[in-house]
């Protein structure tokens, strides 16, 4: 043996009463170094920081055992012949430091210092939420207190180290750290294991290829949309499905939101300050789903856009708020992608060509048309850039008595409405409808906002 | 572990404790409340106090709390912080 054995024993664990003798026994010869006790501080620590769950415990480097059987017990230090006289087995108890409201209170007395941000101590006549508000905090909803028991909490949904820096974000290009998105996440109302989505969206929205200081400064209507791939999005309990856009679903709600709000406090940016947008849209509170994968008769979005099947990723979109495609007579592809091509040429508007990305949130019954058409999600996009291929006299500034439109020299081209990697597809939604979503972007290309799509981490 | 401290969420660039509105340089051309807390004989101060201001040729808005033992009522405050530049409170008797 080269290194000695701790024991963790607490006051009020029958087994513990137990095998006192032997732990005496076990010290006397020099076996067990030291014995720490629940039942004072300084034993509590020890408990804390080696992680007991359950007492009577021994511990040699990484390697432990709990409860009492004499002949693990036996095995375990060298020594036969422990515990004359005592039954053969015992189980232990739990730890004191796994006690449901001590546990809380244990991380913040053990661990607290790990946490840099500053302490907001609230005055006695406060009340929390208004507190919060009070502060410019919030997105205009109400918020949840981030306490340092709330954010360790956090922080425990991550294996990432709390002061690990995550992203530069505008408009005050501000190092965030992994504990300043747990406190945002907090706020925002997350459960900690949703904690790598939001880390590895703010990731991505602060990359110089999402932009989210053109996207947040600008006068349009758009804000980051959030999309999860993989099999993080069922065990966080996302919703793909029923209302998959809308309101109702923990992780949907607050993921989009504890990026906004990171944006909003930690970057600085703030509606009315450098967020410029003339009207905005409510997705600016939250704007985040997942994709139906199962469901889906194509490749997800993350597979699509270069990550391997059954990794979880987020990709992130420059998007203004859905607007709705209804076809309920369609039957073929041919038939559905021309009402898609109606709807996405309104993008922005009718007669600004290429300026604009979008993604369509294809529908199950949708889908099911496609899929039976036996059309991959390339032939859906080759088909309508086709039909949104327009003719340049129907464009110019004036045609249609409207003056807006491209200038008078272009006119004589014909124009794509997108880009060919401006046009996107993913799927989601409830069962029953023939409805789809064309969520519209921003100004595209190195000018504006590209999707961005990121592996999401532990 | 207090309950009652939260941690910033910002990037920590401003004091975390807020900030006083400045004192202004001169009363001329602002409103002054008169907050009465209902303590026995601060209107009295306070009738003093206004007549003061008044002869100085500022206007003076009155204000009276239900009771002192309990702070002033939202709306109170609300009226308060939307009419008035600076305010005096009679505290105590």
């Amino acid at each position: 043996m080269t290194e000695t054995i701790v024991a963790v024993v607490k006051r009020d664990c029958p087994t513990c009463a137990l095998i006192e003798p032997v732990l005496a026994d076990l010290v006397d010869r020099g076996v067990v170094s030291v014995v720490h006790r629940e039942n004072d501080d300084a034993g509590l620590e020890a408990s804390w920081h080696l992680r007991i769950e359950t007492v009577p415990a021994l511990v040699r480097g990484d390697q432990r055992i709990v409860g009492w059987s004499r002949s693990q017990w036996e095995e375990f230090t060298g020594v036969a012949g422990l515990g004359e006289g005592l039954p053969d087995y015992r189980p232990g108890c739990g730890s004191r430091t796994v006690e449901p409201g001590l546990a809380d209170e244990l991380a913040v007395r053990f661990n607290g210092s790990s946490l840099r941000s500053r302490r907001v101590p609230l005055a006695e006549l406060e009340d929390e939420a208004e507190a919060l508000f009070d502060r410019g905090w919030t997105d205009g909803l109400p918020v949840v207190a981030p306490t340092e028991a709330r954010v360790l909490r956090m922080l425990g949904g991550t294996s990432r180290g709390a002061d690990e820096v995550v992203a530069v974000v505008p408009p005050d290009l501000v190092e965030c750290t992994v504990e300043k998105v747990a406190v945002n996440a907090v706020m925002a109302g997350c459960r900690p294991e949703y904690l790598p989505v939001v880390l590895a969206a703010v990731e991505a929205a602060c990359t110089e290829r999402f932009n989210i200081h053109g996207l947040l400064a600008t006068t349009y209507f758009s804000g980051p949309v959030v999309i999860v791939n993989g099999p993080i999005a069922r065990a966080i309990g996302m919703n793909s499905g029923v209302n998959a856009l809308g309101q109702g679903n923990r992780a949907n709600a607050t993921i989009g939101r504890a990026l906004q709000l990171v944006i909003r406090n930690v970057g600085g940016g703030r509606p009315g300050g450098v967020d410029r947008a003339t009207l905005g849209n409510p997705g600016k509170y939250t704007f985040c789903f997942a994709e139906d994968e199962e469901g889906s008769p194509w490749e997800p979005l993350s597979v699509e856009r270069g990550l391997d099947p059954g990794v979880s990723a987020v990709t992130l979109f420059a998007g203004e708020g859905p607007r709705g495609v209804v076809d309920q007579a369609s039957r073929t592809p041919e038939s559905l992608a021309r009402s898609f091509a109606g709807t996405l040429r309104t993008v922005a508007n009718p007669k600004l060509p290429l300026a604009f990305d979008a993604f369509v949130v294809v529908s199950p019954e949708h889908a099911r048309v496609f899929r039976e058409g036996g059309w991959s999600k390339a032939r859906l996009r080759e088909e309508l850039l086709t039909l949104l291929t327009i003719d340049g006299s129907e464009l110019v500034r004036g045609a249609g008595g409207c003056d807006e439109g491209i200038p008078e020299a272009l006119g004589g081209a014909s124009w794509p409405k997108f880009r060919p990697d401006g046009l996107w597809f993913v799927h989601a939604g409830g069962t029953a409808g023939m409805f789809s979503a064309i969520i519209g972007g921003w100004i595209n290309g190195e000018t504006g906002s590209q999707a961005v799509t990121m592996e999401v981490g532990s | 572990m207090n309950a009652r401290v939260v941690l910033d969420p910002t990037g920590e660039r401003s004091p975390a404790v807020r900030q006083r509105v400045e004192r202004p340089a001169s009363l001329e051309g602002r409103t002054v409340g008169l907050l009465d807390i209902s303590k026995a004989r601060g209107d009295k101060f306070l009738d003093r106090l206004s007549q003061l201001r008044e002869e100085r040729g500022l206007r003076v808005a009155r204000f009276r709390k239900p009771t002192f033992a309990k702070v002033a009522p939202v709306d109170l405050k609300h009226e308060i912080s939307t009419t008035c530049d600076v305010v005096i409170e009679a505290l105590a008797d």
